[in-house]
């Protein structure tokens, strides 16, 4: 399994043609206490770039955007009940959607861990 | 870009302890510290919470009363020494300039005036020209200004200021506070009981170590002060009310004294009047609803999907435990429990129309 990250602080880890995306720990410590999540619907297309979910903060709300192409085929129900996983674990529990993915070279194109941290540094 | 930001005296404080520095109304403020906007949010509703809101504008006013009496919606004969009140500055047509504290502090006379930071520069300048040759206006640009508030902030001013714990709230005075000359009204914007302390800029980082040294406070930033005065149904001048939104539809008509609307003697008073007896314009109420938070600018609609208002603050209210919201409503929908959709990036969300506020107030009224 590999972890990509984009400059808009979505995680995007890959398993086979299906990826996990949800939003980086530095993004949930910028954003601080999540109260809500709006996930699109199982069965959506994106594509990368595309605004695909909303996370609420206390203050704001803020979009999250597509890290490649391709088809929703799961989202995580247990953020609507406990939208604070996000801040809890953002790379694990507090995951956003399962994506299948049309085009994996798009992949290469995103930041690894190392690049990521100093995108953040 | 941060350059051109105005400081508060307590500016480098807010950095110290890692204050998330933020532009607001051109100064430089902390919207949150460590602790973040949820857990500074119940820290003041459980505790004490130090707020620095010291942009704010204050002002010192001598003169002729009436001259500056027929700007505001108070009765200044009716504001004895000692006393604060909750005032409207208004336009020719009724509208809402800001909305501001007059009190009386000091035993020598003379009104002290707070007004909102965006506000304050056209608000002096407004009052200055209407007083002219009949009042002074002295801006206290000399002074911080910081609010203790939270259910434990008597307990901290028992020990600090016990004098100022003989006041109820809406009422102020001129006390010694760690050896420096303080004004201090009883008052706040959280809907907690509180104290609102003028200091002298020189004193205020020392005063506010010393506040924060208590073991009940804790600092509060911006953020946390949208939640609660959400919650307590208080008005953010800028988006719940405006030049082109008066005190009836600003459902804030109890801040016209009575005495005054009899007089009719305020500006646009022929406008307030028509719309008291009219009873037909929008007003502003309190809205509840479920999942994701309704954000100003969301459109209202009724059930039929027809557009009847607007939210014009919203977001999650930590006490309450959900999403709440104000905003502007068409007379018809006005009454408490009435169901209506929040158009909330497109999707209507039901949202129950609600009394103000959506957490009592725990004002200290003796």
């Amino acid at each position: 399994m590999t972890t990509r990250y984009t400059e808009d602080h979505e995680w995007i880890t890959v398993d086979g043609d299906t990826a996990t995306v949800g939003i980086t720990a530095y993004a949930a410590g910028q954003l601080g206490d999540v109260v809500f999540v709006e996930l699109p619907e199982v069965g959506k297309t994106l594509s990368k770039g595309d605004e695909f979910a909303v996370v609420e903060s206390v203050k704001a709300a803020s979009e999250v955007y597509a890290p490649v192409d391709g088809e929703i085929v799961a989202i995580n129900d247990d953020l609507e009940g406990e939208p604070a996983k996000v801040n809890e674990d953002p790379a694990g529990a507090g995951w956003f959607v399962k994506i299948k993915l049309s085009d994996a070279a798009q992949l290469d194109g995103l930041m690894d861990e190392a690049a990521y941290n100093a995108h953040t540094a | 870009m941060t350059d051109t930001l105005q400081k508060t005296p307590l500016h480098a404080l807010h950095v110290e302890l890692g204050g998330k520095m933020v532009p607001f109304a051109g100064y430089d403020m902390p919207v949150q510290y460590p602790m973040g906007i949820m857990g500074e949010h119940n820290q003041t509703r459980t505790g004490a919470g130090l707020f620095d809101v010291s942009h704010m504008g204050q002002a010192r006013y001598e003169g002729d009363e009436k001259a500056i009496e027929r700007l505001i919606t108070a009765d200044l004969e009716a504001l004895n020494p000692g006393e604060q009140k909750y005032t409207l500055l208004l336009n020719d047509k009724g509208g809402i300039r800001d909305d501001l504290m007059v009190s009386r502090p000091w035993s020598g006379g003379g009104l002290f005036l707070v007004v909102n930071a965006a506000t304050k520069e056209a608000d002096f300048a407004h009052i200055e020209a209407a007083v002219a040759g009949k009042g002074k206006l002295t801006r206290l640009e000399d002074r911080a200004l910081l609010a203790l508030q939270g259910p434990a902030a008597r307990d901290v001013m028992e020990r600090l200021c016990a004098d100022a714990c003989r006041m109820i709230f809406m009422q102020c005075g001129v006390f010694e506070l760690d050896g420096a000359e303080v004004f201090i009204s009883r008052s706040g914007y959280t809907g907690e009981d509180g104290f609102e302390i003028s200091v002298p800029a020189g004193d205020a980082e020392r005063i506010a170590r010393l506040l924060l040294a208590q073991p009940e406070v804790e600092p509060i930033g911006l953020g946390a002060r949208d939640s609660l005065r959400l919650e307590a149904g208080l008005c953010l001048y800028g988006h719940d009310m405006d030049e082109s939104r008066t005190p009836v539809e600003a459902s804030l008509i109890w801040a016209l004294a009575r005495t005054r609307r009899d007089r009719g003697d305020f500006p646009g008073a022929d406008v307030i009047a028509r719309q008291i007896e009219e009873k037909t314009c929008q007003k502003r109420i309190g809205l509840k609803l479920a999942g994701a938070p309704a954000r100003e600018g969301a459109e209202i609609a009724d059930k039929d999907g027809n557009i009847i208002g607007i939210v014009t603050s919203g977001g999650f209210g930590p006490t309450v435990n959900g999403p709440v919201a104000m905003g502007y409503i068409d007379r018809g929908f006005l009454e408490p429990g009435t169901g209506v959709d929040i158009l909330v990036r497109g999707k209507p969300r039901p949202a129950t129309v609600v009394k103000l506020p959506f957490v009592p107030a725990n004002f200290y009224r003796g």
